[in-house]
């Protein structure tokens, strides 16, 4: 195997430099290897280091500072954090976003394994469905945002018209109403992911082994029992990774939330992401900001962690 | 009596995928509907999904009132530009983790497995600062540069250079191939289908990003298509139509890119769900 040279990789390193001076072509392979390893993985790790490592660790020391950008940072400790505390503003936020992770977790996982449930049988215009369901996923989310405010805007919007038709009169808009709104974008938020989680499900259901199935029929299971009992229980490992992947997809909700509603109405769809841009972008209060985006990683964090460990005690394996 | 439930379930099926795809595809329909009609048939009531009145002129307008070329140019050259680096640093990247590995290569490994899970927004901050203070902002550098890798490209790279077998670079090793010529003249030509999936998937996020571009543009002229959109429909409310031609063009290069490769795109993803 070709990972056998591990635990002599250093002095070989060394040796390859010295000898690299005097006879630059007469390499060992292992050394080779390791340089040429080395040279592969430098300009993405350099990058990741730039982009990504640096700015999480420079905004975990913002946080704990003053900082409009324009006068340098000033020390204040923990005084973002007890700020953090105290704000409504913040409380609401979180608990909005939990509320839209929630619900917009559960909602997905269980609309799209309905949906793979059913186009996993053979039925006309299959192909077409599933296509038609998956285009969503490609499509830039504020841009539908827009069309979703056009669609649900209580004088021109063709939703409202229908809703209202059918007697579930909206009133002043459901994007104004205090009770609807949060809703509304969550659906749009399932809207856009159904068909990418979907088509996972449908490979987990393609690799179920037909004969359980034929086992549970001859046990008397109907449709409905086998579904439940033996097709749920099996998909368990995507529902880890629909259930993770939605959950920080959910927790970064900003996109249709600034397009349709803007965080409003009385804040009703403020979420985490929402603040971090007024907090650092509009008031320009970039401490603060950071310190909430760290919130961030730590919410993040302990949900996927939770998550896990509750699906690996219920991991399948055929 | 079997055969007919079979039937009726059948067609139950047929109704509710069809019902499902009809809904979701709501919004999309009538973007195009809205884009080809002009705006005082959507203001008039009652409101329809059909237009009663046909016109072509909002998409020539989009251009007059928005700086809609700039917009286009600069969304195109943002998500092509980026698409294509990030598929260069992760490829090279991926590949050495799963075919070239030595010593630590596995801290290299769970670092990149723990940025997978970051949020990008804890980087807003000090990404825009360090974009300003390389004078960068309103510029496509700015926007391109934090997008040159991906921790989630170079994972997916190496879950798909793991699933090679391992004979083909032992034939490229004992011929004396270089290690540049095994994954040049051997892996690489192997992994089109990852490149396309890897490829569409970062397109599509560049493509559709809002919060990074909205942050980096001072100006709509800065703007991509999605922050420039969303800035437009803030401002003019009632333009519906002219708005709703913008998102048609806008969304387009992508449903046609994606409805060409599909079938590639839609398999690997399934695959990912496998392990």
């Amino acid at each position: 195997m070709a990972t056998s040279q591990g635990a002599k990789g250093e002095p070989v390193l060394v040796l390859g430099w010295q000898r690299k001076r005097c006879h630059p072509r007469r390499l060992s392979p292992k050394t080779s290897r390791l340089r040429a390893s080395l040279l592969f993985l430098s300009p993405a790790l350099l990058a990741l280091a730039i982009f990504s490592v640096w700015p999480m660790i420079r905004a975990l020391y913002l946080s704990f500072t003053e900082y409009n950008i324009i006068r340098p940072p000033r020390w204040t400790g923990l005084d973002n954090y007890r700020q953090m505390i105290a704000d409504s503003q913040l409380h609401n936020a979180v608990v909005n976003t939990l509320v839209y992770a929630a619900v917009g977790t559960v909602g997905v996982v269980v609309m799209s394994m309905g949906l793979a449930a059913i186009l996993n049988t053979k039925f006309p215009l299959r192909s077409l469905v599933r296509t038609a369901v998956f285009l969503p996923y490609i499509t830039s989310l504020s841009i539908v945002a827009i069309a979703w405010s056009f669609l649900l805007n209580p004088e021109i919007g063709l939703l409202s018209h229908w809703l209202n038709e059918v007697g579930f009169g909206t009133g002043q808009g459901v994007l104004r109403s205090p009770q609807l709104a949060m809703p509304a974008v969550i659906a749009v938020g399932i809207w856009k992911n159904l068909g990418f989680y979907t088509v996972i499900y449908l490979a987990g259901l393609q690799s179920i082994p037909r004969e359980l199935y034929e086992a549970a029929s001859v046990d008397g299971a109907g449709p409905i029992r086998r579904f439940f009992k033996l097709t749920v229980p099996l998909l368990n490992n995507q529902t880890l990774l629909v259930a993770v992947m939605a959950t920080i997809t959910n927790v970064q909700v900003f996109d249709q939330v600034y397009v349709m509603t803007q965080g409003g109405p009385f804040f009703k769809t403020d979420t985490i992401v929402n603040l971090i841009y007024r907090s650092g972008f509009t008031k320009l209060d970039f401490g603060y900001a950071s310190a909430i985006s760290w919130l961030l990683v730590a919410i993040l964090g302990v949900l996927a962690a939770v998550q896990m460990i509750y699906f690996r005690r219920r991991a399948v394996r055929y | 009596m079997r055969r007919s439930l079979r039937l009726l379930g059948k067609t139950g099926n047929t109704v509710l995928g069809l019902s499902c795809a009809l809904a979701v595809l709501l919004p999309i329909l009538w973007i195009v509907s809205a884009a080809v009609r002009p705006n005082s048939d959507i203001t008039a009531f009652p409101p329809t999904l059909i237009p009663r009145e046909l016109t072509f002129e909002n998409f020539i307008e989009v251009f007059e009132r928005l700086p809609f070329a700039r917009l286009y140019g600069n969304t195109l050259a943002f998500a092509g530009i980026a698409t294509a680096v990030s598929l260069t640093l992760d490829t090279l990247a991926g590949y050495a983790l799963a075919r070239l590995p030595f010593r630590g290569s596995n801290v290299i490994l769970g670092m990149i497995v723990v940025l997978l899970m970051l949020p990008f927004q804890v980087t807003l901050v000090p990404l825009y600062e360090l974009m300003q203070k390389l004078d960068l902002v309103g510029t496509l550098p700015g926007l391109i540069l934090p997008r040159i890798t991906s921790a989630f490209g170079i994972f997916f790279m190496r879950q798909f250079f793991l699933s090679l077998p391992a004979d083909l670079e032992d034939a490229g090793r004992i011929d004396g191939a270089s290690e540049w010529r095994i994954f040049r003249s051997l892996m690489l030509p192997l992994s089109r289908p990852a490149l396309l999936t890897l490829g569409l998937f970062h397109f599509q996020a560049y493509w559709n990003d809002l919060i990074w571009p909205l942050i980096m543009s001072n100006r709509l002229e800065n703007a991509t298509l999605p922050a420039g959109l969303a800035m437009f429909a803030g401002q003019a409310t009632i333009e519906y139509s002219l708005t709703m031609a913008g998102s048609l063009l806008a969304l387009t290069p992508l449903v046609v890119v994606f409805l060409l490769v599909q079938r590639t795109f839609v398999q690997s993803i399934a695959t990912t769900g496998g392990k």
